[in-house]
């Protein structure tokens, strides 16, 4: 490994960063200006997993990283997803800030045990002493026809482990401030990104290092009739569910969780009380899913407002199938609307 | 580098008899051997007394270190200051040198996290590691947090032979291999991982040549030779601290006592071999040789059981002593800022003590 160039003279190179200009970018390269703007800021921050330092990642995430900020800032790693999350347990214990990458989702559950019994555990078993501020990013979910193994949405996994965050973006304006906040934050953070979307609209971003708050949700859209909650990549088809139901008169309010844990549960309890109706939304499995805490949580929190049980849509309790079958697995914009007419029809 | 069938010789400087052949290397001095020696009789003494207050109730289940104290007080006495240890569960010695107290480890097995909240020398330290073989990983980031600052220390990892088998271990030690990371893996090999014997364990003649594919040097010590153990950290912290990379130690030693408390290890290995391992044991050989160097004397070791006793009885008291800690530390160090739900479940477990009666 080229561990030889010097950090401060690297540093000397950089391009001066323009905050002034928007920049009008899709989610991947929102996720890239994020990187390089964290490398920038604090020289704690490196970037590690594999194909990530030359190649600049096989999704370009971390594409001219390697050449602005050097070999021991930017690390491929041999190619052992274990080895990636434990190394950076123990580089983020030693006060760096590591940013590692999961190639694809898939491939994320050798990395298990290490975010379960360290990363989230570290602050908590030495009551302070060591810290674990990563960041475990990860391509994750559908719709990209993709090989086997590469479209999974098992966001869930995490969200059930204390200790951690789990955030997802769903556009490249949430992707530039929640990832910015990831880094900076203070403890473990998986950090998922619904790779169906990482192209697929551009958004004008300043590049002003400026974070978006995390444990909370984003109210996309105010409504009135019924809450739509969604994460991921399905707040797309669930914003295009809302404009259909506004043709039919009905007002949906439209909710990116963002962080799925901790989740911002009186955000969801407050729409619901106003609103009385709600479909949440998930790419994933049906059982266990997210939807299912939230849809607990608001009937603990919320029963008296529900005018109509809480529906899901969900895909099926059955492993993404191979990319022929993949349309069948995917829920689009009119199965929300269908949820949503229904829902409301029921109360 | 070219593997041979034999590659490895276990270093040895005082044999099962106390006798030196040839003489001891330079890095021992008489100092060395009596801090050594007193270490090792300690830990000894407290880990029998955690053992007994485990019979009677007053202790979690405990994981002995009989017959192994030579490997963690050679790695304590040799490691620095500023370098960084990562236990596996059987390192009482090496803690114990490096500033965790007795009765803080008493905590750790008695179910308390503050038990790692480590001061002083192990300040950065990591806690004991259960999963087994995962430490080695978090060793070489901790090595590569040091290299990539150019910093002049090292990562110490210890783990069981039994853990050689994980992918933890050796993805970490090829890392170690490819980024010559100043990293040191002595891996204590006591013959048993639970009941698995080591000749069923793996099939590599030795764990030390296990390093040969990674790239790395690797060697076998007398495990239960306090200067060989010393010796052989001392020249791999002092290589990985002038950038020449990692080093595998293997410490060929035998455990003595059972896995855990838990553990009954009678149901599967003979009296025969537990007492023939007996002979080998650390401490006994270095207290022949101490004698016959003049450094020891009866009246120094009727002085020095008596002080281990004492001490480890202080520290049984201040552990008894010590009250549970409070309910609301469960959820104060999940994050550095406690989120929402967990303040409202904080609450409902400050309740849920009141109706237990406070206890």
């Amino acid at each position: 490994m080229g561990m030889h160039e010097n950090i401060a003279t690297l540093s000397q190179q950089h391009k001066p960063v323009d905050s002034k200009t928007p920049h009008v970018v899709t989610m991947i390269e929102a996720i890239n200006m994020a990187l390089h703007r964290a490398m920038d800021e604090d020289s704690n921050v490196v970037v590690l997993g594999e194909d990530v330092a030359t190649n600049g990642g096989v999704f370009r995430a971390t594409v001219g990283l390697k050449d602005r900020f050097g070999h021991r800032r930017v690390m491929d790693t041999p190619l052992a997803e274990t080895l990636i999350a434990g190394i950076s347990v123990g580089m983020a214990a030693q006060k760096l800030r590591p940013v590692a990458e999961i190639q694809f989702m898939g491939f994320i559950y050798a990395t298990m045990e290490h975010i379960v019994s360290h990363a989230a555990r570290l602050r908590n078993r030495t009551r302070g002493r060591l810290t674990c501020p990563m960041v475990l990013r990860a391509p994750y979910g559908g719709g990209i026809h993709a090989p086997e193994h590469h479209s999974e949405s098992t966001e869930a996994l995490f969200a059930h482990i204390p200790g951690i965050r789990v955030v997802i973006p769903s556009s490249p304006t949430r992707a530039y401030g929640l990832l910015l906040s990831a880094i900076e934050d203070p403890d473990p953070v998986i950090f998922l990104e619904p790779k169906r979307i990482y192209r697929m609209v551009k958004q004008e971003i300043y590049d002003d290092g400026v974070g978006l708050p995390l444990d909370t949700c984003y109210t996309l859209r105010q409504g009135e009739h019924i809450t739509l909650i969604s994460w991921g990549s399905m707040v797309h088809e669930t914003l295009q569910a809302a404009d259909k139901l506004q043709q039919q008169g009905i007002s949906a309010e439209v909710i990116d969780v963002a962080t799925i844990s901790p989740l911002d549960i009186d955000t969801l309890v407050a729409s619901v009380q106003k609103t009385g109706h709600c479909v949440i939304i998930q790419e994933a499995a049906r059982h266990c899913g997210v939807a299912a805490e939230i849809s607990a949580t608001l009937q603990e929190q919320a029963f008296r407002s529900l005018q109509a049980p809480i529906a899901r849509v969900t895909g099926f309790d059955t492993p993404m199938p191979y990319l022929q079958r993949e349309n069948i697995y995917m829920n689009s914009a009119s199965d929300i609307v269908d949820a949503a007419v229904k829902t409301l029809e029921a109360s | 580098m070219q593997y041979t069938k034999t590659p490895y010789q276990q270093k040895q400087f005082i044999d099962v008899n106390g006798a030196v052949a040839g003489s001891l290397p330079v890095t021992i001095n008489d100092d060395l051997l009596l801090r050594s020696y007193r270490t090792m009789v300690m830990i000894r003494t407290f880990d029998q007394r955690v053992v007994a207050l485990q019979r009677t109730g007053q202790m979690g289940t405990y994981a002995s270190c009989l017959g192994q104290e030579a490997i963690g007080t050679g790695i304590g006495l040799a490691l620095g200051k500023e370098d960084v240890f990562l236990p596996y569960y059987r390192d009482q010695a090496t803690q114990y040198l490096r500033d965790i107290p007795l009765h803080q480890q008493m905590q750790y097995w008695g179910g308390n996290e503050w038990a790692n909240h480590f001061t002083g020398t192990s300040i950065q330290d990591f806690p004991n590691c259960v999963p087994i073989a995962t430490q080695v990983t978090h060793a070489a980031g901790v090595a590569s947090a040091m290299k990539i600052r150019g910093e002049k220390r090292c990562s110490l990892v210890t783990c069981g032979e039994g853990a050689t088998s994980r992918g933890d271990f050796y993805e970490a030690m090829n890392l170690a291999g490819v980024w010559q990371l100043p990293m040191i893996m002595v891996v204590n090999n006591n013959q048993w991982a639970i009941s698995v014997p080591r000749n069923i364990q793996t099939g590599a003649e030795t764990i030390a040549q296990k390093a040969v594919a990674a790239g790395i040097e690797g060697f076998q010590v007398d495990g239960n030779d306090v200067c060989a153990v010393y010796d052989a950290v001392h020249y791999a912290v002092k290589k990985a601290h002038s950038g020449k990379g990692a080093t595998l130690i293997e410490a060929v030693s035998y455990r003595l006592g059972d896995h855990t408390t838990a553990d009954d290890a009678t149901r599967y290995r003979s009296h025969e071999e537990v007492n023939d391992a007996w002979k080998r044991e650390p401490i006994k050989r270095i207290q022949t040789y101490l004698h016959e160097r003049g450094l020891w004397d009866e009246e120094q070791e009727q002085t020095l059981q008596e002080q281990c006793k004492q001490e480890v009885e202080k520290a049984v008291q201040t552990y008894l002593s010590q009250p549970p800690q409070p309910v609301e530390d469960l959820f104060d160090y999940l994050f550095e800022e406690t989120p929402t739900h967990l303040v409202r479940q904080k609450q409902q477990a400050v309740e849920k003590l009141a109706k237990l009666g406070g206890e």
